[in-house]
């Protein structure tokens, strides 16, 4: 496969995506085809509502790149948050959401990508999951059945058998936890001091 | 409910349909929340990054694309439109990118100017460049600037431009208002600085571009622009 628009950043791709260039698409798709299929299938767990996720999200960014801010955050997160939406819309609709959501073991590991894109994201896999260790189990909890389990705050709640206020309290913390632990240091004092 | 509560399970996707739509509405005049949730939103996406990558069946890529080009067939891919509030440079990539599809020339020109010595044409664009009567603008897709001296000659500095690779090379390009793309040089990147004197002269109000094209260039682009300039 040839990727003539190799050397074009991601934000240039989005643009051209918003004036029809299908190879922009073909590009991005190509980048982030198998981190946005690898977490689709983890909040899935369905091979084929996994796929449909991922369609429907990179045809959501052909939709809507024209409205994309580069100012705002990298395309990668929007590709990813399109891709996440969507499986969660999913998997509430389709209810095949299991209860063993924390654990990520059948997904087979491959090294189907580029050596350089392999490694990136490897790197930035092993940083997330460094980070998510670091939380209190609580806190690390809440946050991967949420974010991976597709439930609502509401179903956690339930769940966990705890009030749905311990469970905001839970998310947040965990969440501006892993900021800092993510490595913005600034933030740090910041968050201590409100919580 | 209280609506600022719900800023962390919204960045994790984790309200449902109805509590999105009023935390939605509440963003709109809340600068709390959406401050909130600025912060909230990159750790909330880094778990994105946390899932094992894995590789979508191959069929999927068609799919995808052949399906949006379904949505757009009618569409010119490029129509004039206005996209985004940075007009300016979505715009120079644009026309650019209009020049370069549109015009597919084949004939059997080469440019002369390939086998001039790049160390006499590099001397002459730094001249151009530390020229203090000359325009400088920068471009937009790559970190660089043209420089356009009083009588029309041009040259170009850019950044850690990456390397052409093997088979390919940049080839810059002058488009004078009204007119259509003239080659203006090639060059390789690579390196910390890339200096390319422009082989054509560039007349006020053209644009200045480059594209990726095969080893030995071609007489019009055929590739969208990897940086432009409006000179």
């Amino acid at each position: 496969m040839t990727r003539e628009l190799a050397h074009l950043s991601d934000e240039a791709l989005v643009l051209l995506a918003a004036r029809s260039e299908q190879t922009a698409l073909g590009e991005l798709y190509d980048r982030y085809g198998r981190p946005a299929y690898g977490l689709a299938l983890r909040v899935l767990r369905d091979e084929s509502l996994a796929e449909d996720a991922v369609q429907e999200a990179f045809l959501a960014l052909w939709r809507t790149a024209s409205r994309f801010v580069p100012e705002r955050g990298k395309a990668s997160t929007w590709i990813l948050t399109l891709v996440h939406r969507r499986a969660v819309d999913l998997v509430r609709r389709e209810e095949r959401r299991r209860a063993d959501a924390l654990d990520d073991a059948h997904v087979p590991a491959d090294s189907v990508g580029g050596a350089d894109d392999e490694a990136w994201l490897r790197l930035q896999r092993e940083r997330v999951q460094a980070a998510l260790r670091q939380l209190p189990d609580q806190q690390r909890e809440a946050l991967e059945l949420a974010y991976y389990g597709g439930f609502t705050q509401s179903e956690l709640a339930e769940r966990l058998g705890q009030p749905l206020g311990t469970i905001k309290t839970r998310m947040f913390t965990g969440l501006a936890r892993l900021r800092v632990l993510l490595g913005d240091p600034g933030m740090e004092t910041a968050w201590t001091s409100t919580s | 409910m209280d609506l600022h509560e719900l800023t962390a399970a919204y960045a994790l996707d984790a309200l449902d349909a109805h509590e999105a739509r009023e935390y939605e509405a509440h963003l709109s005049h809340c600068e709390r929340c959406r401050d909130e949730l600025s912060t909230l939103a990159e750790p909330a996406t880094a778990l994105a990054w946390g899932a094992e990558p894995a590789t979508p069946p191959a069929a999927l890529r068609g799919r995808i694309i052949e399906a949006a080009a379904a949505e757009r067939a009618n569409v010119v891919p490029l129509r004039r439109q206005r996209l985004f509030r940075a007009t300016s440079a979505a715009a120079a990539v644009a026309a650019c990118a209009a020049v370069g599809l549109g015009l597919w020339a084949n004939s059997l020109h080469r440019s002369l100017h390939a086998a001039r010595s790049a160390a006499a044409s590099d001397a002459r664009a730094v001249e151009i460049l530390a020229d203090p009567a000359a325009r400088h603008i920068p471009v937009t897709g790559v970190h660089g600037m043209v420089a356009v001296d009083a009588t029309g000659q041009g040259a170009l500095m850019l950044k850690q431009l990456p390397a052409a690779p093997p088979g390919k090379t940049y080839e810059a390009w002058v488009i004078a208002p009204g007119g259509s793309p003239k080659p203006a040089g090639m060059f390789q990147g690579g390196g910390t600085m890339t200096v390319v004197r422009l082989q054509k002269a560039v007349p006020k109000g053209s644009t200045v571009a480059a594209t990726m094209e095969r080893a030995g260039g071609v007489d019009a682009p055929t590739e969208v622009p990897v940086f432009s300039a409006r000179a």
